[in-house]
């Protein structure tokens, strides 16, 4: 019993925050696919500044005394998504549009996107230096330890953000959902990741589209950035290395399948917390284990963590490019 | 048109002059030593981008191949290793990979119709799974002993030049392994992969510590030229000039060797080659449908420009003289290349040159330039009682970053084929 909540703990507790983030980061990835066709780097980017945007708000509530029984950066979070969304946008029509505008291939657009990259990280790492910095410096952050009504157990560990990075990603799911199917312009998007020419002809506004999942991108964006700063610490490169997860999240998926890139996202997240679990601490509880039986069965050692995520891309690449649910093809 | 050129490069010459006036002269030249290889670097990502199309982001993981490869032919023969039980273990592995690798082949040899068609998905997962059991088995033990007894392998203690040309040779074999996996797919596709495989290989080579030291670093890794130091030795009295000499003698080497390859590049895009590569990349149906074999030209062509990347990820390293895997970043390595390409004119290779040491030049400039601006803006908001700048020197650094993405962006909005842009040749000139 002791090793299940070990192994509660360590992989499903962890790999469904871990994989909330994916799936919310990955979202976004995956609408601008469907819609704009082209891989977009800078997301992991917009982010980390999101999670800037979130700390700076915070900063700016504690110093009007704001206090409240949820961590601050929780709060801040409506606010940090309607700015970065606007940034977002506001990115869109400094850099991508222009080109769109001029008829470039998607190519162009992806290299544009690395452009976009460098310049928000050089900005953020300008303005905010490379220290790393928590949102927890004034508060205290809570760590919930469920006991089970059975005698010599350990408990349950679960922490403040890793239960509101569970739930919210929940809320966010569903009601992106209810926007997809419900609303006009949510049937317009998916018309136009089906078929962009034929929805502009039966008078879908594409504009409006294309502002919407600027919009919707932006503000999961500075959901995910702030949750995982939550979560674990907030520095420069939050984001920027977490990015190649979330699209290998979004490409198991399917590339412009908002479904698949949530599942894709929780797949990959407990497959980085699953490969690296020492599976032998499952098989104590077994009093006459013979001595050659091995102390150490993960998969693979911790510190291949991340590579999990790139190997599951390439292999899902390879075999199955269309991903898991059937993407949009560039 | 050729007059253009000529006055860009005209241009960068003064620039570097000017460069030579304002820091001091070895400080230009191990800017030009750096500058040169990255052109290199540009000229192996011109020959898959400018001229077969191929979306290369892993430019990153082929110069780590190249940077360890060049340390393990270079450095020293390691004593501790060869006397120890490691090398027997190491060939152990070795039989288990390769054993491996066998019985993965043979699952694959099952036709794909027919009675175990079923099963072929099946036991190919299984055959893997064995198959990485046996080698850890065999590897990990061998691993542990390396790092308890001796640290780790060592190198072969080969002339530094030998470990370029391995580098290459590195770098160009498992370009053809990533080749034949992922060139089916397509264009951001590929991106996505090929970054993938790139990080695959730095996750390797940083935690690999029994072949490449991982986060604690090999040095010094030898240069093809006489050190400062040799030359010192030698009976040259003032240090200066020996450092002078020395760098001197390195960027000798490394401008012949662009030389020679760019030489060879240029004849070949010039020629029939080059001709089928362009078509091709322009439309690979109809470059199909006369006979032509898509994929294994595109294979050939990944292959040669990462073996220019190998050689020129092996002179970084060997010009600073340390392996350090943690120093490798996307943006340093692989993002940089791309603007540089970009900005200097894909598929022409006196852009890839130009893009290369201009792109190189700017990169490093922007710090001690963002260093006069911030501390001019500093004394400026002093002045106004806004107080000044903290940590100029910091942020100053983070400016090259910033750059880097700015000149691209304009470079796609204002000169999308590039500064020396390709230029197709018809009969009539």
């Amino acid at each position: 019993m002791n090793e299940f909540i070990f192994f509660l703990n360590k992989v499903i507790i962890s790999g469904a925050t871990l994989g909330s983030v994916y799936a919310l980061g990955a979202v976004g990835v995956t609408l601008i696919f469907g819609i704009l066709r082209f891989a977009h780097f800078a997301h992991g980017d917009m982010m980390t500044l999101g999670a800037f945007i979130s700390f700076l708000l915070v900063g700016v509530f504690q110093a009007m005394g704001i206090q409240t029984p949820l961590p601050t950066g929780f709060i801040v979070l409506p606010f940090a998504m309607a700015i970065t969304a606007a940034l977002a946008l506001g990115i869109d029509k400094g850099f991508y549009e222009p080109l769109r505008a001029k008829g470039v291939k998607t190519v162009t657009l992806l290299i544009a996107s690395i452009g976009v990259t460098l310049m928000l990280q050089g900005l953020i790492r300008l303005f905010a230096g490379t220290a790393t910095r928590s949102f927890f410096e004034n508060e205290k952050k809570d760590l919930f330890r469920i006991k089970l009504p059975i005698d010599g157990i350990r408990s349950i560990n679960i922490s403040e953000p890793q239960i509101l990075v569970i739930v919210t990603t929940l809320i966010a799911v569903l009601a992106l959902h209810f926007f997809l199917t419900r609303s006009r312009i949510g049937k317009g998007m998916r018309a136009m990741a089906d078929n962009p020419s034929l929805a502009q002809v039966s008078g879908i506004n594409t504009a409006g589209v294309v502002r919407a999942t600027w919009i919707i991108a932006g503000s999961l964006a500075a959901m995910a950035g702030t949750m995982l700063a939550l979560d674990v610490i907030l520095k420069p490169d939050l984001a920027f290395n977490i990015v190649l997860p979330i699209f290998a999240a979004a490409v198991v998926g399917g590339l412009g399948h908002s479904y698949g890139a949530i599942a894709g996202g929780f797949l990959i997240g407990f497959a980085e917390t699953m490969s690296v679990f020492n599976w032998s601490i499952m098989f104590r509880g077994f009093d006459n284990l013979p001595d050659w039986f091995p102390k150490d069965l993960s998969l693979v050692p911790t510190e291949y963590k991340l590579t999990v995520a790139f190997i599951i891309l390439v292999v899902v690449l390879l075999v199955r490019p269309q991903g898991i649910f059937k993407g949009a093809s560039s | 048109m050729i007059r253009r050129d000529a006055i860009l490069f005209a241009g960068l010459g003064i620039m570097i002059l000017a460069l030579a006036n304002w820091f001091s002269v070895p400080y230009t030249l191990q800017i030009l030593v750096n500058a040169f290889a990255y052109a290199l670097i540009a000229l192996g990502l011109n020959v898959q981008w400018g001229y077969a199309g191929l979306f290369n982001f892993g430019v990153m993981g082929f110069l780590m191949v190249g940077g360890a490869s060049a340390t393990f032919i270079s450095y020293p023969l390691n004593d501790a290793f060869w006397s120890s039980d490691g090398p027997m273990m190491l060939f152990k592995a070795l039989l288990a990979a390769i054993a491996g690798g066998a019985l993965i082949w043979g699952v694959t040899r099952i036709p794909k119709k027919g009675n175990l068609a079923k099963l072929r998905g099946f036991l190919l997962v299984i055959a893997w799974a064995v198959a990485y059991v046996v080698y850890r088995s065999q590897i990990d033990p061998a691993a542990r002993l390396i790092e308890a007894e001796a640290d780790f392998v060592g190198g072969l203690g080969l002339p530094a030049i030998f470990g370029w040309v391995f580098g290459g040779i590195m770098a160009g074999i498992i370009a053809y392994v990533i080749g034949k996996i992922c060139l089916g797919l397509r264009t951001d596709y590929l991106a996505i992969a090929t970054i993938g495989v790139s990080e695959i290989i730095r996750a390797l080579i940083k935690n690999m510590d029994w072949l490449t030291r991982g986060t604690l670093t090999v040095s010094p890794v030898p240069w093809p030229t006489p050190l400062p130091a040799d030359i010192t030795a030698s009976g040259v009295a003032s240090p200066d000039m020996a450092i002078l000499l020395a760098r001197s003698g390195f960027l000798a080497i490394v401008m012949l060797l662009v030389g020679v390859i760019f030489f060879f590049l240029q004849r070949a895009y010039d020629g029939p080659w080059g001709r089928m590569m362009r078509a091709i990349r322009d439309n690979h149906i109809a470059a199909g449908s006369i006979g032509k074999d898509v994929t294994k030209r595109e294979l050939e062509i990944f292959v040669l420009g990462a073996i220019l990347m190998g050689v020129g990820g092996a002179i970084l390293t060997s010009y600073v003289q340390l392996l350090d895997p943690s120093g490798y970043q996307p943006i340093n390595h692989t993002f940089i290349v791309w603007v540089m390409i970009i900005v200097g004119g894909a598929g022409n290779n006196y852009g890839a040159l130009f893009g290369g040491i201009f792109i190189y030049i700017v990169w490093t400039i922007s710090e001690p330039a963002s260093v006069i601006l911030f501390s001019l803006i500093s004394d400026m908001s002093e002045g106004a009682g806004i107080g000044a700048i903290p940590d100029i020197e910091s942020r100053a650094l983070q400016m090259r970053v910033f750059v880097l993405g700015l000149v691209i962006t304009f470079a796609l909005r204002y000169a999308p084929q590039g500064m020396i842009p390709e230029r197709v040749r018809t009969e009539k000139e």
